[in-house]
């Protein structure tokens, strides 16, 4: 149960409204309950109960979304991924050094950013960067090899951080929008 | 990489670039990683790319933890067990009171 917390959150990035997120727990944590006994005494029960979670999302909420196509990061790919500065890291960089990045974005636009991205982005930047699991743990949740969660992973969060500049641009922070954009 | 008898290796730009984000992750192996560890202390640049990573990476996470749970979805978890969580057994059976934990 004192997972509790961490699974509602993730299952916000996941779903994206609170009613869902509520469903998406407790059918979690009934599950849980039911496949104990299949559970490794002494194996990782919180990757465990979050691997249940990622599966009822992918089996159950998942087809009921229309999502952006994974064709649109390929842009992303292309333009951000090898590059020494990304827009966004662009215009971090030019920041004073009394600005604190942390106060350049609301909660609310950090996590839009993680929900607008493609599911099969998202579930890796969520379990990577917020749930903190092991590329391997993610592979293994996800069934999917290595070096895709990896691939995933950068673009998604490559993709994260053009939109968390438009964000960025939006609210004056930064003077100008990029030439390449 | 393919193993070489040449001397000491060192990564360069493109290949501290290409390999940050695993390093930041702390995903490299070890050979790897203290080829980026020293590129970053001699690249500036390099260095300020892997800084600004770090830093989105904990706004990411800090920003996206910040839901508080409805009180209410305890206690419907809660209901889902059926029985008082903290006598939940191993092997997930039902449990007879006379066996031991």
């Amino acid at each position: 149960m004192q997972f509790a917390p961490q699974l509602y959150t993730a299952a916000l990035r996941l779903t994206r409204n609170q009613a869902d997120a509520e469903d998406l727990v407790q059918e979690t944590f009934l599950k849980a309950y039911r496949g104990f006994g299949s559970f490794e005494e002494g194996s990782n029960l919180r990757a465990w109960l979050y691997r249940i979670l990622t599966n009822n999302y992918i089996n159950a909420y998942r087809s009921k979304q229309r999502r952006p196509e994974e064709a649109d990061l390929a842009d992303v790919e292309d333009l951000y991924l090898y590059r020494r500065l990304d827009s966004l890291q662009e215009a971090v960089a030019s920041r004073s050094a009394e600005d604190q990045l942390l106060e350049w974005f609301t909660d609310d636009e950090v996590k839009a950013a993680l929900e607008e991205l493609p599911d099969s982005f998202r579930l890796p930047v969520l379990l990577a960067d917020v749930e903190e699991f092991s590329y391997k743990e993610i592979a293994e949740m996800l069934d999917l090899p290595i070096g895709t969660v990896m691939s995933r992973l950068h673009r998604g969060r490559k993709a994260m951080h053009k939109r968390l500049y438009d964000f960025a641009v939006g609210r004056g922070l930064v003077d100008r929008p990029s030439t390449s954009s | 990489m393919t193993n070489n008898p040449a001397p000491q290796k060192k990564a360069d730009c493109t290949e501290t670039l290409r390999e940050l984000q695993t390093y930041l992750d702390q995903e490299l192996p070890d050979d790897v990683r203290v080829l980026v560890d020293e590129h970053l202390l001699e690249c500036s640049d390099c260095m300020q790319a892997f800084d600004f990573h770090a830093e989105l990476k904990m706004v990411i996470a800090t920003k996206c933890r910040t839901d508080a749970m409805p009180p209410e979805l305890f206690a419907k978890i809660e209901s889902c067990f059926g029985i008082d969580p903290d006598e939940l057994t191993t092997d997930g059976s039902d449990a007879d009171p006379d066996l031991p934990a």
